[in-house]
């Protein structure tokens, strides 16, 4: 008597939440239809007024991945290259850096987050790929990733032609498309992949091989808490990381693109860059 | 059912992983029942160095993870100069770890053959190493073919650890198989029915042996 009761009540619940969840998508469609359509501003709110009414940007941010967004225990503040780009975003926008939240996201939930309201933009390592662009709006390349070597500091290894040689032996992660970009790019060289990166990096510190190869963002790492080893300037992938905001939210990517070409004219940018990474960029 | 085209469609690099694994497992077999016999003579012999020195290689070696030993002889030796690639320094590995097991199997056995036999070869005129030779070690060997075979097993089977150093074995490839074609299940049974084709031969080898020497013990 009583299961079938509570039963019925659960299933009421269910469809009371979906019938809920259903009205959000729609009605969300609608403004932005309303805003992408109608081609005379509406006194509809847009992302940046709401900014500035709340006093605060709200960005998303990776928590766990070294020199770009990285939550330091001790202090537990996130640190990084992202996040001195999301603050100095503030400060354009609110005047003031520390008027920001930072959101913790992952790959996986940054998108989902960003169209659901819950953050407005996403400064987290993200590739702008074609794929991508149909579900957001990306802002101009701020960092330019790729697949890159790190090798010993007086190796003469200084791009992908020097290790597509016979008996030069590249380091790096089982399974990764590093793994498989090197083997075509590099088809003479001898390439073994261990369990993860820091297994690879360890057989290279060991003089296991002659290069380790991965996305440049991790090498910077690698190359920073090791000193004795160092990332060539040659990529032989292009990973364009850019800032994302949801589909149609002009006003706000035209500031981040203003922001952005600001800090790379006044030399703010060069600042954040050889902080978090050790060198200048590359032009 | 078992995708097959995954068998077939890498069969080179399966049978590159197979080769390399017996090579392997046959290099470590040999050295460790070499390293084991040294060692288990060591701690039996009458000279007290020597005992300290099999204990020592016994316990120390026989307590510590595989693994660990597997990566001194990776990254840990090139600290200090010597460096082995990385199927050579799993194969190292593999046959140090080994040994202190096999040492501890054929000691037992020693010790099982009654005094009187290591006695009466000393009184005849043999010396130490002659009477251990042509007549403890054969008497020993009947009776630890038993625990033995399970040590070569065993070998075989961690043979597989030099997957994790790169060692280009079975393991390795079937991980970069497994990962290529993001096929776990399948890629992993055929690595097991790899592991199979050396492991049980071995199985029945060791008993047709234990049977034999039963005969004529």
């Amino acid at each position: 008597m009583f299961k079938t009761i509570w039963k019925k009540m659960i299933g009421l619940g269910l469809v009371a939440m979906l019938s809920a969840t259903a009205l959000v998508g729609c009605s969300s469609e609608t403004t932005t239809e309303n805003k992408t359509d109608n081609k005379k501003e509406q006194a509809a709110e847009t992302t940046l007024d709401k900014i500035k009414e709340r006093g605060k940007l709200v960005v998303g941010v990776k928590y766990d991945l070294n020199l770009f967004g990285l939550k330091n225990p001790q202090t537990g503040e996130v640190e990084g290259f992202d996040i001195d780009i999301a603050k100095g975003l503030a400060k354009k926008i609110l005047g003031d850096e520390n008027k920001i939240e930072l959101k913790e996201v992952t790959s996986k939930t940054r998108i989902p987050m960003l169209n659901n309201g819950e953050i407005d933009a996403i400064i987290a390592t993200m590739t702008i790929t074609e794929e991508r662009k149909k579900e957001v709006d990306f802002s101009d390349v701020y960092f330019m990733a790729g697949q890159s070597l790190l090798v010993k500091k007086d190796s003469n290894i200084n791009g992908i032609a020097d290790v597509n040689k016979e008996g030069v032996t590249v380091l790096t992660a089982k399974g990764s498309t590093s793994a498989q970009n090197i083997r075509a790019k590099a088809p003479k060289a001898t390439v073994l992949e261990f369990e993860n990166y820091a297994e690879a990096f360890t057989a290279l510190k060991a003089g296991q091989g002659d290069a380790l190869t991965t996305d440049n963002a991790l090498l910077f790492g690698m190359a920073k808490q090791d000193p004795n080893f160092r990332v060539v300037d040659e990529t032989f992938s292009e990973e364009p990381y850019g800032i994302a905001v949801r589909k149609g939210d002009k006003e706000l990517l035209d500031v981040i693109n203003e922001y952005l070409k600001e800090i790379k004219a006044n030399g703010e940018y060069d600042k954040i860059y050889e902080k978090w990474i050790g060198e200048k960029p590359k032009q | 059912m078992l995708d097959y085209s995954i068998l077939i469609d890498h069969w080179d690099v399966y049978m590159q992983g197979f080769a390399n694994t017996l090579k392997a497992s046959v290099l470590a077999l040999i050295g460790s029942l070499a390293i084991g016999t040294v060692m288990a003579v060591f701690r039996i012999a009458p000279i007290r160095p020597l005992n300290w020195i099999g204990a020592a290689y016994v316990e120390f070696i026989r307590n510590i993870p595989l693994i660990l030993i597997v990566f001194v002889f990776f990254v840990g030796l090139p600290a200090i100069g010597i460096r082995f690639d990385s199927f050579t320094a799993g194969t190292l590995g593999l046959t140090v770890y080994t040994a202190a097991f096999i040492a501890e199997v054929i000691r037992a056995g020693i010790l099982a053959v009654p005094k009187g036999q290591m006695e009466a070869a000393r009184s005849s005129g043999l010396t130490y190493l002659q009477a251990m030779w042509y007549i403890i070690l054969p008497q020993a060997v009947k009776i630890v073919i038993p625990p033995m075979g399970n040590q070569f097993i065993n070998l075989v089977k961690n043979s597989s650890v030099l997957g994790v150093i790169a060692g280009l074995d079975l393991m390795y490839f079937g991980d970069l198989i497994s990962s290529e074609t993001f096929v776990t299940f399948d890629v992993y049974i055929f690595v097991a029915l790899f592991y199979l084709l050396l492991t049980i031969p071995l199985s029945l080898g060791v008993g047709a042996l234990e049977r034999r020497l039963a005969k004529s013990r």
